[in-house]
């Protein structure tokens, strides 16, 4: 049967059939034990820095293999094909790296982006906090300038990678009369003095990833740690997640897509009644309502991501759009697929109990779904205010 | 340390037949892939370049789509792949097999470590390692499952698997291994590896460019034919046996007898 034809170059392709064979051969044989444990996936990391699949959308000067946006999402669909907590990890560390590469002066970009790319060192990202998640210019951390360091207090929470990253960025008030243009982006290193981790949280899914708090204790760091200028810590993080966004949607159709196979596989071995249950129409309507969904969602995540790679400018409603989308169909698509597998879909036997748990996650972290709507809102209003 | 991994391109066994009318392999539609032995030598080969310097230069003998396996082995990391190509190679036995890959490596210069899987999973003799070295004049081990290389970087220890056990071997480069699965654990591609291996120019050696002599190569330089292959019949016969334990016990002996099994 003929299938969409994306028009994918030949090395678009080999990024697709790599991170593809990478989660059949590295992340499905061991995803449930990873759930189970609650372990954090070391080794797949290793595998895919050696695949230089970290290095997609830094610059070849800092050994990356500068492509961007849509070859990211390539990449990450395959990977959560295996394991979403996996790719998080793994997307979490382009969502710690892209402030450094869009705001990062030359040194700091020839300290990090190197290691960046190379997977040697992995990043976070540090925004959310106990009394600040959509309204994030509520947070409370502060920086206050002393001498030659820069002294941070206050604590980060939720974050992904938190204890096992090596490089952070996070974003702090500086000037908090000043509201959002008060907040400022800095780039942590683990073990700066005063740095330090609290609890790990325990989950409903995503367990593979890990996911705790930042602690800063008076924590200072050298003044050139500043990341971007003074006053610039919103829009670095608005435009860090207008970029990975259409991420978080290609993850979505990753799973998805894994659903639906477990799904079909399994509707067609079922015998109920005497017959397979994807002879019920029932079932086949379910499936079918799937399959479609996360094909157009595949084609908008991918023309977005194109669309920004093309060199776009505010592109935070089309950013929202990938997101909201893919990740709504994610959640759908993983409930359906447990609903066909009956009582064994929501045994631990059969992985689709998992991606439900899992697909969760999608519409609530890199801003909820109720916010991606509130950006697409706010943007029509303004495009045809000027109508 | 100049490192030659010898690569061949077998089909793959989940998607070959054998047509058992005529005793062949059906290879049309069976995709083509790097003998799963020579993965592990060629994941040997490139640990050894990473930690002692030199280059890993892979080796195949086979008809032009065999340019597919050297091009997957040069993203695995292998630096240069060579082709040994030519209409008159076709038909090798291993004696010709071997006469050939010994004339390229010859003409690579001089070379530290030749290294081979233990046999093809489709020719099946493991013939071809202990032959090419016999030619080069250099030690052979087979079957190496652990290898480490001494600090002098000449000498090295190697685990030799046999029927029950292993043997330990001292050995002194140049020297040719055949290696068994165990030894290692193939790596993935990486991407730049294999933008790099689309790009790279791999050249290909003929007859006349490997100055072999045209009764030595190929079907003609091969005394050994083929008469004719059979695929092996199994008979599964099965008999349920009634009645009483002690009845069941007596037939069941019975049976054995008859067999010549008792
Ligand atoms: C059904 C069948 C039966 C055959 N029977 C015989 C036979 O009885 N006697 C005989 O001499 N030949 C026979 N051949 C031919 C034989 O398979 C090959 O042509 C022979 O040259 C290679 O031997 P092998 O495949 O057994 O390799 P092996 O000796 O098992 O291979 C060991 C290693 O040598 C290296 N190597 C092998 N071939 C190549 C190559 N072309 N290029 C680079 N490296 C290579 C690889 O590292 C490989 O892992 C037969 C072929 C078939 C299909
Ligand atoms: C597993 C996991 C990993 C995470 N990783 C990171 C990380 O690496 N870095 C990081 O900085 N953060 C991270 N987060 C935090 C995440 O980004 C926040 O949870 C998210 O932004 C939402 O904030 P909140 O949870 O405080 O929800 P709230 O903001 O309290 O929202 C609660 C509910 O109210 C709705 N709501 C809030 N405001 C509005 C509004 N204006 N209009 C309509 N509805 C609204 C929300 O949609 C939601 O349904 C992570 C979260 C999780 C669960």
């Amino acid at each position: 049967m003929t299938q969409v034809n994306y028009f994918l170059t030949e090395e678009q392709q080999m990024i697709v059939d790599l991170a593809r064979q990478i989660a059949v051969e590295k992340i499905i044989p061991v995803r449930a034990e990873l759930d189970r444990e609650e372990k954090f996936p070391r080794e797949i990391m290793r595998d895919l820095a050696q695949a230089d699949l970290f290095g997609l959308y830094i610059p070849e000067e800092y050994g990356g293999l500068a492509r961007g946006c849509f070859e990211n999402c390539l990449a990450v669909e395959q990977l959560a094909y295996g394991c979403i907590a996996v790719t998080t990890t793994f997307a979490a560390s382009a969502l710690g790296g892209y402030p450094i590469l869009l705001f990062g002066s030359d040194e700091q970009k020839a300290r990090y982006l190197p290691d960046i790319a190379s997977g040697r060192r992995l990043v976070a990202f540090g925004l959310t906090e106990a009394n600040a998640g959509s309204d994030a210019a509520r947070i409370q951390t502060t920086a206050v300038e002393d001498g030659d360091y820069w002294v941070i207090n206050g604590t980060k929470q939720w974050i992904t990678s938190g204890g096992e990253a090596d490089i952070y960025t996070i974003i702090a008030m500086t000037d908090r009369k000043k509201g959002a243009r008060g907040a400022t982006a800095f780039i942590l290193e683990k073990g700066d003095p005063g740095f330090g981790f609290g609890k790990k949280e325990r989950k409903m899914g995503l367990m593979a990833s890990s996911t705790r708090e930042l602690l800063f204790n008076d924590c200072r760091i050298p003044k050139e740690r500043i990341l971007g200028r003074r006053g610039q810590g919103f829009i670095l993080a608005m435009k860090t997640l207008d970029l990975a966004r259409p991420g978080i949607g290609a993850i979505g159709v990753g799973l998805a897509q894994a659903a639906l196979d477990e799904a079909v596989k399994y509707a067609r071995q079922r015998i109920q009644f005497d017959q397979p249950i994807i002879s019920f129409q029932a079932i086949q309507h379910m499936l079918a309502d799937m399959a479609t969904r996360i094909e157009a969602s595949r084609a908008l995540v991918y023309s977005i991501a194109r669309t920004i790679d093309a060199g776009a400018r505010d592109v935070a409603k089309l950013s929202a759009m990938a997101k909201v989308f893919a990740t709504d169909t994610a959640m759908q698509v993983t409930t359906d697929a447990v609903q066909i597998l009956g009582g064994y879909g929501y045994m631990k036997d059969y992985p689709v109990e998992k991606m439900m748990r899992d697909a969760k996650v999608l519409q609530i972290y890199e801003g909820t779904n109720q916010i991606m709507r509130n950006i697409i809102g706010k943007a029509l209003n303004k495009e045809y205010a000027k109508k | 340390m100049n490192i030659v991994v010898c690569i061949k391109q077998v089909p793959d066994a989940q998607s070959v037949h054998f047509d058992t009318e005529k005793g062949t392999l059906v290879r049309g539609e069976a995709e083509a892939i790097i003998n799963p032995f020579d993965l592990h030598a060629l994941e040997a080969g490139i640990q050894m370049r990473d930690s002692y310097g030199g280059e890993v230069v892979v080796l195949t003998m086979g008809p032009p789509q065999a340019e597919d396996a050297l091009r997957e082995a040069l993203g695995l990391g292998a630096d240069r792949g060579i082709l040994l190509s030519d209409r008159a190679f076709a038909g090798a036995d291993t004696l010709a097999t071997t006469y050939t890959l010994a004339k390229a490596i010859d003409r690579l210069g001089p070379v530290d470590l030749v290294l081979c899987g233990r046999q093809a999973i489709d020719g099946d003799t493991a013939q071809v390692g202990p032959g090419l070295a016999t030619r080069l004049g250099i030690p052979c081990v087979t079957s190496v499952s652990t290898l480490e290389v001494l600090d002098d970087r000449k000498t090295m220890h190697l685990r030799r698997v046999c029927e029950e056990g292993y043997d330990l071997i001292e050995v002194e480069m140049p020297a040719l291994l055949t290696v068994v699965a165990s030894l290692n654990t193939p790596r993935l591609p990486s991407l730049k590896g294999k933008i790099r291996a689309r790009k790279a120019e791999i050249p290909v050696w003929d007859a006349q460019e490997l100055g072999a002599e045209p009764g030595r190569v190929g079907l003609v330089g091969s005394p050994t034919q083929v008469v004719s292959t059979s695929v092996p019949k199994f008979e599964a016969r099965r008999e349920m046996l009634e009645g009483s334990p002690e009845g069941q016990v007596e037939a069941l002996v019975a049976r054995l007898k008859e067999a010549g099994i008792l």
